[in-house]
């Protein structure tokens, strides 16, 4: 037995299931932010248990790197491979007339949540990093929740964050359903598995917003 | 009908080619794509011009011979048709039509709208098949008790005509619902177990060598099939694959 990235289906395989648990990690990412709009007191908890766990922080954090690594290096090395197979293009192409511009665009849509991953690691992990393994300061459980309203006191920001979930959820439109394509889901699940995949785009990127939009809101407020 | 006609025009394999603009009259609405291309043809050799080179056989769409990319879509603006059965109706007096061959590195121009689509001959080739002993004990198929469904869906899958639609209107250039619908035809028949493993490796293995695009979804492949061969194949092909592959 042997399962080999050689060919091509085998590398959309692994496209989708990269993709299938990044998209377990957003919602768990989702879960523990949206703590922070009810109660201060579960978000820090939450917070310092993923910040201080061992298995949080040395197994899952890595896994989770290597995924997101692989999903991009992969998704632009399958790009140049797409755009390579046609060396000379159509003076007309009419693609609007077989397929949405998202499935058309993934590239595009995924290229802005990577700027977005690294505005996001600016802001929070590599801070964060710095915080624990560099300057070694010690352990506060309630700072999370300030750390994070402080983050979002900038509209600009804040706007950017909402743009990048803007794409997230246009990439998630087509990536999820597609996944499950790519693993040879059989089409009588098609029709369930779009109603997901809309419900869960557009819902996991609005409820983003709305977190972000949320301490916007209370830091104007407060001061 | 008054067109004007954009009409990709290249000397051979090596030569660069270029849109060239014609003029033509006298289009019937009911005249056929290709007829319209023959009456511009007999124009362009009274005038002593080379006449534009296209594929073309049976001219009653089961060939998969004609293969033209006719305002940006495979096969032009209809669905369900290929390019012989495209009529001039689909159009408008004084529109302008670009006609260009289907584009992918591995269907290179051989003359103008003409395409080398060996590379669709040398997959089915590598495992589009099943061996069957003839020498006289061959079994009758009709004989061998087969699920409706699947061999509904087998048939639909043997529907494909090879014309290669798919790849050109592919944003990848992607091979996948051809070479699905020949892994999906025999994978549904009891005839085409026995070598279904080497079947889909070999097949795919093939693609990949031609050099073909992945597959990323779009779904376009399926809307310009003029034999509406389903995505469904793609998605069968790749638990084929993973299959074959555990087993391997």
């Amino acid at each position: 037995m042997s399962i080999k990235l050689g060919s091509s289906i085998m590398r959309k395989v692994a496209m989708a299931i990269s993709g299938l648990f990044l998209i377990i990690f957003l919602t768990q990412h989702f879960v523990i932010n949206i703590t922070s709009v009810f109660s201060e007191e579960i978000f820090n908890m939450f917070s310092h248990f993923m910040g201080n766990n061992f298995l949080v922080q040395f197994i899952a954090q890595p896994v989770l790197i290597v995924g997101v690594l692989f999903h991009f290096i992969m998704g632009f090395y399958l790009e140049w491979q797409n755009r390579s197979a046609r060396s000379v293009q159509y003076v007309v192409y009419k693609g609007s007339a077989n397929s949405s511009w998202i499935s058309r665009n993934m590239i595009v849509s995924g290229a802005v949540v990577l700027s977005f991953l690294v505005l996001h690691f600016y802001d929070f992990w590599i801070p964060e990093m710095k915080y624990k393994y560099v300057d070694i300061l010690p352990e506060d459980p309630n700072r999370y929740y300030e750390e994070l309203v402080h983050k979002f006191k900038d509209p600009i920001k804040v706007s950017l964050y909402c743009i990048s979930f803007l794409f997230l959820a246009l990439h998630l439109l087509h990536g999820f359903a597609s996944s499950f394509k790519s693993l040879g889901t059989a089409s009588k699940y098609y029709s369930t598995i779009s109603l997901i995949t809309k419900v869960y785009a557009i819902g996991i990127s609005l409820g983003f917003c709305f977190i972000a939009i949320f301490h916007l809101i209370g830091n104007f407020v407060t001061h | 009908m008054k067109l004007k006609l954009k009409i990709w025009r290249q000397e051979n394999s090596k030569s660069k080619g270029k849109m060239v603009l014609y003029d033509i009259d006298n289009v019937s609405p009911d005249m056929s794509f290709l007829e319209m291309m023959d009456v511009l043809n007999e124009e362009l050799m009274i005038k002593g011009i080379d006449p534009v080179a296209f594929d073309h056989d049976c001219r009653e769409g089961i060939c998969g011979s004609c293969s033209m990319f006719i305002n940006g879509e495979a096969h032009g603006p209809d669905r369900y048709v290929t390019t012989c059965q495209l009529h001039m109706r689909k159009f408008k007096d004084g529109d302008t039509i670009y006609i260009e061959p289907f584009r992918a590195k591995t269907f290179p121009v051989i003359k103008d709208l003409v395409v080398d689509r060996t590379a669709f001959d040398r997959i089915q080739h590598s495992g589009g098949f099943i061996s069957v002993n003839t020498s006289g004990n061959t079994q009758d198929a009709n004989s061998i008790p087969i699920e409706k469904a699947n061999a509904d869906k087998a048939f639909d899958a043997a529907t494909c005509i090879g014309c290669g639609a798919c790849v050109a209107t592919c944003k990848n250039s992607s091979a996948m619902l051809f070479v699905s619908a020949k892994v999906s035809q025999f994978a549904l028949l009891p005839q085409g177990e026995v070598e279904a493993t080497d079947r889909v490796i070999n097949m795919v293995k093939q693609m990949d060598e031609e050099g073909f695009g992945n597959c990323t979804n779009t779904g376009a492949c399926q809307v310009e099939c003029p034999k509406g061969i389903s995505l469904d194949n793609i998605a069968r092909m790749n638990r084929e694959l993973v299959k074959a592959q555990l087993k391997k």
